[in-house]
């Protein structure tokens, strides 16, 4: 009964192919312990991240967002993280007013070599959210029925 | 043979839609000519129960301007929708939410507190609030009932087509009301109409160069250059996440854009859009300096969110989860 009761937060993380990734399938080859709650969504670079994908995601049903990417000066595109980075931090701002705790995104730096560093994020971050409880958006969304067109025509 | 037939409603809005409408100036008289005005209650003294009394689908066109904010609102959409061959979300309010919406950033508890006990002008001693029913000698009065959240009309109803704008512009109109009057093959539904299918940067004659904003001023705290971009110049200006249609009107009166025709094609989330926008623009690769320089925006949700909190993806603030 008690592992139903536990509250397995559904998080969603989008990693960048060069770094962030890399180092989760090193924490993966590694054999390292890490929360399987972390869903691992590979893009080219976090510098690619929407803030549409975090919202999104939040929308239908994600609990955290983890974005991460390639150490600062390490972007395989220059500068795609340092983007990543001002617009995490712009989005934390809107989520707040938008009643949503900003702790639910998170934006990380992990190496290709940072396995143990993934492992990590991914521990620490689901135990964080599953302390925050789940966010519980997408039922909070439903806008009440719309009738069908067929139907207000019949 | 008889006239088609034409309505136009308000719900929650500020009546400048039904301005817009005259402002197409004589060509009022061509559409007062083609169509049998069924419905307009700005304008022509009709009832709720004229329009209920209407066989279902007999109203050609309708134009729907404003929000659904409280039971009445969308009572009224759900009856004009029955109504009507084609239903019109007309300008930013029924189709994004608009100045309305913002109201979702906040509870409806807050807003009754604020407007009935808490504002500086308010006397109300015993604390009375409006309520839906209450009984007086004469029998039982009703008023609409103040909805949690403030809903687009798509939210309530299927809408046929989407006219945005805060307010359509009065030259979008003619164009969409000739296309209708001449019997053009209008596009498929749920379509934006009235509308271009750019942003709004795509009409203005700015000069752009590589952005490089390194502190963000308000409108008042300078006087912009009237041929520089103005997002080059630290101004907000929601242009790149706007769709186009207005003519860049705004802008060429050396203000920002604000976002009124909605998100441009393909975009789900204007304010995301918007946020992608500026985190692209600021010069600098330091966190706190970041940080300094977005704490220059007072009000990051109001500012990019200014006309679509309702049909954004996250509809509204969520109330703070129990601590």
């Amino acid at each position: 009964m008690k592992e139903q009761e536990r509250f397995e937060p559904r998080i969603i993380g989008f990693l960048c192919n060069w770094c962030a990734y890399t180092g989760a399938d090193l924490a993966g080859v590694s054999r390292m312990k890490s929360a399987p709650n972390v869903r691992v969504l590979r893009l080219m670079c976090s510098g690619r991240v929407d803030p549409t994908f975090v919202l999104r995601a939040f929308q239908l049903g994600a609990d955290g967002v983890l974005v991460a990417g390639c150490h600062p000066g390490d972007c395989h595109y220059q500068e795609g993280n340092y983007k990543a980075l001002r617009r995490t931090l712009l989005l934390k701002r809107v989520l707040r007013q938008f009643g949503i705790d900003e702790r639910r995104l998170r934006l990380e730096w992990i190496s290709a070599s940072e396995g143990e560093k993934f492992a990590r994020v991914a521990n620490e971050f689901t135990e964080e959210i599953r302390a925050l409880g789940p966010l519980e958006l997408t039922a909070a969304l439903e806008t009440g029925p719309a009738l069908e067109l067929e139907e207000v025509r019949a | 043979m008889s006239k088609p037939k034409l309505a136009l409603y308000w719900a929650a809005s500020c009546g400048g839609c039904e301005i817009t409408v005259l402002d197409i100036e004589e060509k009022i008289l061509d559409v007062a000519a083609f169509f049998d005005i069924v419905f307009w209650p700005c304008a022509m003294d009709f009832k709720y129960k004229d329009v209920e009394a209407m066989e279902d689908g007999s109203i050609d066109l309708c134009l729907f301007n404003g929000a659904i904010r409280t039971s009445e609102n969308e009572a009224i959409a759900r009856l004009l929708r029955r109504k009507s061959k084609i239903l019109v979300a007309f300008g930013s309010c029924a189709c994004d939410g608009c100045i309305p919406g913002l109201a979702n950033l906040t509870t409806r508890e807050e807003i009754l507190d604020w407007v009935y006990r808490g504002s500086p002008s308010t006397i109300n001693e015993n604390g009375v609030r409006p309520q839906p029913k209450v009984r007086v000698p004469e029998g039982e009065l009703e008023i609409p009932e103040f909805y949690e959240e403030v809903r687009t009309l798509a939210q309530v109803v299927p809408v046929d087509y989407f006219m945005p704008g805060c307010p359509p512009q009065p030259p979008q109109i003619v164009k969409v009301m000739t296309a209708i009057m001449t019997g053009a093959q209008l596009p498929p539904p749920g379509s934006v109409i009235g509308a271009g299918d750019k942003t709004c940067c795509d009409e203005c004659g700015r000069t752009r160069q590589e952005k490089r904003v390194k502190r963000f001023y308000r409108p008042w705290e300078l006087v912009p250059d009237p041929d520089q971009c103005l997002l080059d110049q630290g101004i907000i200006c929601l242009g790149p996440a706007t769709r186009s249609g207005c003519g860049a009107l705004c802008v060429k009166a050396n203000m920002p854009c604000r976002g009124c025709y909605g998100p441009p094609p393909n975009v789900t989330d204007q304010g995301a859009k918007m946020i992608s926008a500026l985190a692209s623009v600021i010069d600098s690769q330091d966190p706190e300096e970041i940080q300094r320089i977005l704490d220059q925006i007072p009000d990051p949700a109001g500012t990019f969110y200014r006309f679509s909190v309702p049909a954004s993806l996250l509809h509204r603030r969520r109330s703070a989860p129990a601590a």
